[in-house]
């Protein structure tokens, strides 16, 4: 790197502020709001004037949100292990065999995550209802895991190929199966990819909201970004922004947790494969 | 513990390109047998195929009497080190070696008794809770032999096992593996590149090039009667002089002097229809100080005089190098890819670099214009155009097996 005059150090400090305000100042006007009394919503002070937590009360003491917010975990969980699982299986394939049809096989993974998801709201649907699925947890689960799977086969087999090929000999001479040698020798050294492959789609499915809204109909498995949009106010005519302030906010912890836990797992893995092919 | 049989065994791969070509080798029981070659010779994906590694395209593979061409690795009964270790870096040392007993559902009890014992054997005892990140090369090489030889396996394969080892730490394990192998009696079939490595451990060499085996034997007899200009120039420390050579009036006549041909070979060199141009074959080691050869062995060999370009005192002997205008025009792709292997590629030049093994004693000087003897009985005379060893038709050694 060349060496920066003191000029365009303030020019790039300036340049970072800037892009930093425009993205956190919304986040932190939506926490302003969530502490703000329902009387005080209009009220153009950044901060509220007298900081309260009835809206955290009164999402928390309900389950308009509490059971969204379970559905949301579960959902979330059960398809990331689906995923994780049958996307490392068919990452490794890739990485390391050589079979008809593999390059079909990433071009079509590939196109479905380029799909628009809109275009398929319709027809799945209507699908959704003839299979029984609709509002329910698979409802949800299925095509969670069918987008992430590109997502996980792509950082997946990125890690398998930096796996060298001669412990995979060792392990058949060894005596494994094939199968052995995945589970034990090659999943172990791929765990820490897994971890971040597991972290992506957990995330892409917990702030998923298109599928979510038009794939339910009841708390039953309405996920918690769902939920939200059918907040109601305390009448016809009150329009619940606190209350959806402080939900906003409760569904943002995980995923500020995971960036700062993970933040190097999850560039490493939206990286990978990017340097070393 | 078995016998290994190779019969017409083939690779060839998807795109045509043929690996190993109808390679016959019968590896008895409980022998130390090595694979060697340049790189690219083959040798890797014979080993490969012994494993189960790699297919087998064509030809019979047999362990202990058993056809194994399509039993699958874990089948065979055979243990491997790699050149790499391909050590497993998630697991202990004690797991690494306990492996292989663990997916056989081995006793746990069993496991660790097996694995104490190599460990002993190959002094890892301090390291078994260790990870492989955390020992030495020379460290994970033996948790490397110690993870094959916990399975008592029929056959141990062995892929350049030394070769990420510094040359000291090399010397000092290369014996050893030897040791080992003589203690566990185990057949090993054992490949590298170095002629060297190759010569010190086994009791037979396999020598390869292109696909092809080139000669199997014990490292004497391939010393001694190599069948080919490969395996001459390839066996050997420093390797053999090539000269060019004319067959005229009844003498080999080369840049260092006319060299005599006995009447048998003469015969063979007449009848062999190899033309007048052939290449002559001398080791170092059958050079030495015209000063210092004892009078009745004089008669063997003849003098010539050359001016010596450079000495290098070893201690144990003197080597000299001198430059005669060698003439080895007679194009051959076995002395090509001989070059290649030492990396110098321009063989094709008039000037050849002598290379001579002298006594101690020798008081030969750099620049000096020296008398020196050569040896004849061991000479060795090729054809350039197949690199057949005339000599040995010659002297009745047909015998030597050969593979084409």
């Amino acid at each position: 790197m060349a060496m920066t005059t003191p000029r365009q150090r303030v020019g790039w400090g300036a340049a970072n502020f800037v892009v930093i305000a425009l993205a956190l100042i919304p986040v932190l006007w939506m926490v302003s709001l969530s502490f703000k009394t329902p009387a005080a919503i209009l009220d153009p002070s950044f901060w509220p004037q007298s900081w309260t937590t009835s809206n955290y009360q009164q999402i928390l003491e309900t389950s308009q949100f509490i059971r969204p917010l379970v559905n949301s975990i579960g959902i979330g969980l059960i398809a990331t292990l689906i995923a994780v699982i049958f996307a490392s299986m068919a990452a490794y394939a890739i990485a390391r065999l050589d079979f008809p049809g593999k390059g079909l096989l990433i071009g079509l993974s590939l196109l479905i995550a380029m799909f628009p998801q809109i275009a398929l709201v319709t027809p799945m649907f209507n699908i959704e209802r003839d299979l029984h699925l609709f509002n329910t947890w698979p409802g949800l689960i299925i095509p969670y895991v069918a987008f992430g799977l590109p997502l996980g086969i792509y950082t997946l087999s990125a890690f398998f190929r930096e796996i060298p090929w001669e412990l995979e000999k060792a392990a058949k001479v060894d005596g494994a199966t094939p199968f052995q040698a995945f589970t034990q020798v090659i999943a172990p050294l791929a765990a820490p990819g897994m971890v971040t492959t597991a972290i992506l789609v957990f995330l892409f499915c917990w702030n998923e909201f298109l599928f979510a809204i038009s794939f339910t109909s009841t708390l039953s498995s309405r996920t918690a970004p769902a939920a939200i949009e059918y907040f109601s106010g305390s009448s016809q005519f009150t329009v619940p922004t606190g209350p959806i302030s402080a939900a906003a906010v409760v569904i943002t912890i995980p995923i500020i947790i995971f960036v700062l836990f993970f933040q190097r797992r999850i560039v490493s893995g939206l990286t990978s494969g990017a340097v070393k092919g | 513990m078995a016998e290994i049989i190779l019969e017409n065994v083939t690779k060839r791969y998807p795109d045509g390109a043929l690996a190993v070509d109808n390679f016959n080798l019968d590896i008895a029981d409980g022998e130390f047998m090595i694979l060697v070659g340049p790189s690219g010779c083959g040798k890797s994906t014979t080993l490969n195929m012994i494993a189960g590694l790699e297919d087998i395209t064509d030809g019979e593979l047999r362990i202990g009497g058993k056809v194994v061409n399509n039993e699958a690795p874990k089948d065979r009964d055979i243990a491997m080190v790699f050149q790499s270790y391909a050590l497993y870096p998630h697991m202990t040392v004690r797991e690494n070696m306990g492996f292989a007993l663990k997916l056989a559902k081995t006793p746990k009890a069993e496991i660790d008794g097996k694995v104490e014992e190599a460990a002993r054997i190959l002094d890892l005892t301090e390291h078994l809770d260790r990870k492989p990140a955390n020992l030495s090369g020379g460290q994970r090489q033996r948790v490397a032999m110690g993870r094959a030889i916990v399975r008592d396996p029929q056959v141990f394969l062995m892929d350049e096992p030394l070769s990420n080892l510094d040359a000291k730490l090399r010397v000092q394990t290369r014996t050893s593996i030897s040791r080992l192998q003589k203690r566990l009696g185990t057949t090993m079939v054992y490949v590298t590149h170095d002629q060297t490595e190759a010569m010190t451990l086994g009791d037979r060499l396999a020598v390869m090039r292109t696909g092809l085996l080139q000669q199997a034997g014990s490292p004497q007899e391939l010393y001694d009667r190599p069948v080919n200009l490969f395996v001459a120039g390839f066996i050997g420390s420093p390797a053999m002089n090539f000269l060019g050579a004319t067959l005229e009036e009844g003498k080999l006549r080369t840049s260092l002097a006319d060299l005599p041909v006995s009447a048998q070979l003469r015969q063979v060199l007449e009848s062999a229809n190899v033309g007048r141009q052939v290449i002559v074959g001398i080791r170092p080691e059958d050079f030495e100080d015209a000063a210092i050869v004892p009078p009745e062995n004089k008669q063997y060999g003849i003098t010539f005089r050359q001016t010596i370009d450079v000495r290098e005192s070893m201690g144990s002997d003197v080597f000299v190098y001198f430059n005669t205008d060698s003439d080895l025009s007679t194009k051959s792709d076995q002395l090509a890819d001989l070059a290649a292997d030492v990396g110098a590629d321009d063989t094709s030049g008039t000037e050849e670099q002598i290379t001579a093994r002298l006594d101690a004693a020798t008081k030969i000087r750099e620049g000096e214009n020296a008398e020196l003897w050569v040896d004849l009985r061991p000479m060795h005379v090729f054809d350039p155009e197949s690199g057949r060893n005339l000599a040995l038709e010659a002297r009745g050694d047909t015998d030597t097996r050969s593979s084409s």
